[in-house]
């Protein structure tokens, strides 16, 4: 087990430096300078700023800085807003959109938990082809799309919710909602598929022949059994709620990190992305390790010796 | 047990009178035999859903790619600024909504009649803020969306399967050093290496296609080496390999054809995350951006005037959902019929 998570450790550190690597080389190719109004600033002036910001170094050196940089949480300055360091942004806006992704996970898992085990308890009725058909279609319809509909018809139109912003808990709904659709689908597909294997069991015979009521079975026996494995999709969640929070975000006009992502990246502001980029790199790598340490507690016929395959 | 008497004639052992000639053969099957993959096609055909999105998949192909000699780009970046903004209109169709009219200030008024337009112009889908067709729009914007995808997913199918055959063949330190490769990359989020390259190349259809190639490619070379390592040990292989094939023949003609269903899965859940993919860059506006078209960027534009045209958002999502429910439900078919045992 030590040994397990040292060697995951190690190579979370390994991907975390080649991507802090990768990133800066790519920044520093990048043309633009972090000046935006360049000409009008004069040849000492420029001069001044690059050595403020250690820009008149050699490239391995600010390299070397940055790395260290870094490693003390320090991402550089930004370029958008001047004299913001990165870290203050990513630090001030974290907030909300970790709330937001917390709670399309929550709100996403529970009722894909529900969804699923309905039509696997009634599988083959009606019941089962609305539960097949909900999933698909949350599926399917990309989270930007549900996002503008339930803004316009639910906001706008019906007035239940504030249309956008960030204020008290109404304000997180409908983009709870919008985000955890997808989650709410593929837990619910899984937890199905999961549920008949595990109802077809002979265990849940032999509950069913105690006498056991339905609910308990289904609650006690089936379900706890095909939880385990949804463990494994928090990460590929994670990465869905990431990649759904830059335009849930902007669509809501939430002060998010990922609202903050797609700014950055439309105005160039290189060293904001670089520390994005880190954050989400680190966020997941980080859940990633968690879950998979968490998969070998609850379910100990998972061994931990690092080459499952 | 008291058996049973019984009394034989000399003319019970007479042979049978001949009817026809596949009587005879008691071990004959009925069923004419069927390969693996008419055996998939025959289930396949039993899934409604799936022929249903089939059909869909290829009418949308055949429309869509059908389409280039009759819109092209230039044709569509001409701006009729006299047509902007008019709704659906129909000839001979008089449902509200689809004869020209539309809601305004809660009240449905002519927009054509309104505008002074002839009589004779009607849109099927109305126009959008410069007076292109959103019609051809629509169809021009599905035929790129489908090329990205398409060539996003070959690409990332060619890269996946020599990935995954060369790691599962060699096996191995090499096999190892290839897997580490593949957990790296796969532990940092598609998004960010499709950010970076977005970046680095200027924003347009090459990177994209480029991006969604180098980010998707890793499930697809984790699957198929694991169905090489199982292949591996098969005694065909050995038998290939005693009779001195060489590797890349063996890769060729015994490997992929064993492989070849779940290529074909994989890509077909891999097409639609493309196309998501795609909308959604084109959607925050650093995809594909006007004046091309794909089903994101006529989303964006759609997306500005919700609360006054919204037909001009309706119209593409309802393809670009469309598109995504009929690759999604092929795909399950596809591995319903692939593998009967994951059904249920």
């Amino acid at each position: 087990m030590k040994k397990y998570l040292l060697k995951r450790i190690l190579y979370m550190a390994l991907t975390l430096f080649l991507v802090a690597t990768i990133t800066f080389f790519l920044m520093k190719l990048m043309p633009g300078t972090p000046y935006s109004n360049q000409e009008k600033m004069t040849p000492q002036q420029i001069k001044i700023m690059n050595q403020q910001y250690g820009l008149d170094k050699p490239v391995w050196l600010q390299y070397i800085f940055y790395i260290g940089g870094m490693l003390h949480g320090d991402m550089g300055t930004s370029f958008q807003f001047s004299n913001q360091p990165v870290s203050y942004l990513i630090s001030s806006r974290i907030g909300a959109s970790a709330q937001l992704g917390v709670q399309a996970m929550i709100f996403g898992v529970f009722f894909g938990i529900i969804v699923g085990s309905v039509a696997a308890v009634y599988r083959n009725t009606w019941v089962d082809t609305t539960a097949t058909i909900v999933s698909i279609i949350g599926k399917s319809v990309p989270n930007f799309v549900l996002a503008v509909l339930l803004q316009y018809y639910i906001s706008l139109k019906l007035g239940w919710f504030p249309i956008a912003d960030w204020g008290g808990f109404e304000y997180t709904i409908l983009p709870t909602i919008a985000l955890g659709v997808g989650p709410l689908a593929e837990t619910a597909r899984f937890i199905r598929t999961g549920m008949v294997d595990v109802l077809n069991s002979d265990y849940i015979e032999l509950a069913r022949a105690k006498g056991l009521n339905k609910f308990g079975i289904i609650y006690h026996h089936a379900l706890r059994n095909s939880l385990i494995p949804l463990v494994t999709l928090i990460g590929p969640y994670t990465v869905a709620l990431m990649t759904g929070s830059m335009v849930i975000e902007n669509i809501f006009s939430i002060p998010g990190i990922g609202e903050q992502y797609v700014k950055s990246i439309q105005t160039n502001d290189y060293p904001t992305i670089m520390g994005v980029t880190m954050l989400f790199c680190f966020g997941l790598v980080l859940i990633i390790l968690f879950t998979d340490i968490i998969y070998g507690i609850i379910d100990p016929r998972i061994r931990l010796n690092g080459n499952e395959d | 047990m008291a058996e049973e008497k019984i009394n034989l004639q000399p003319d019970s052992f007479e042979p049978l009178a001949q009817t026809n000639e596949q009587e005879l053969d008691s071990e004959k099957i009925a069923a004419p035999s069927l390969t693996f993959s008419q055996d998939a096609w025959r289930r396949l055909k039993k899934n409604k859903g799936a022929v249903i999105s089939l059909f869909i998949i290829l009418i949308m192909v055949i429309v869509s790619f059908g389409s280039t000699p009759f819109i092209t780009h230039s044709e569509l970046v001409k701006s009729n600024p006299e047509y902007a903004n008019l709704p659906a209109k129909i000839p001979g169709i008089d449902i509200n909504g689809f004869n020209g009219k539309m809601k305004v200030g809660g009240e449905w008024t002519d927009v054509y009649k309104q505008n002074g337009i002839k009589d004779n112009v009607h849109f099927v889908l109305g126009t959008d803020y410069l007076g292109h067709s959103l019609a051809q729009r629509i169809i021009y914007g599905t035929k790129i969306s489908l090329t990205v995808a398409i060539v996003a997913t070959l690409f990332d199918l060619l890269i996946g399967v020599t990935y995954g055959i060369v790691s599962g063949w060699k096996g191995g330190r090499t096999d190892n050093v290839m897997q580490r490769i593949i957990e790296i990359i796969s532990s940092i989020p598609n998004l960010i290496i499709v950010v970076l390259m977005l970046i680095v190349f200027r924003p347009g259809m090459t990177s994209i296609i480029l991006a969604l190639a180098i980010s998707e490619w890793t499930t697809m070379a984790r699957m198929i080496r694991a169905e090489t390592l199982s292949l591996k040990t098969e005694e065909y292989v050995l038998a290939s390999r005693t009779l001195g094939q060489s590797t890349g023949k063996i890769a060729w003609k015994h490997l992929v054809p064993n492989v070849s269903s779940i290529i074909i899965i994989q890509t077909m859940y891999t097409i639609p995350s493309a196309i998501f993919f795609e909308a959604f860059l084109s959607f925050i506006g650093i995809g594909i951006s006007a004046p091309q078209t794909s089903l994101g960027v006529l989303l964006n534009d759609g997306q500005k005037n919700f609360q006054f045209l919204p037909y001009q958002m309706w119209y593409p999502a309802i393809i670009l959902v469309i598109l995504m429910i009929a690759f999604n439900l092929l795909g399950d078919g596809l591995r319903d019929a692939f593998d009967p045992r994951t059904r249920r």
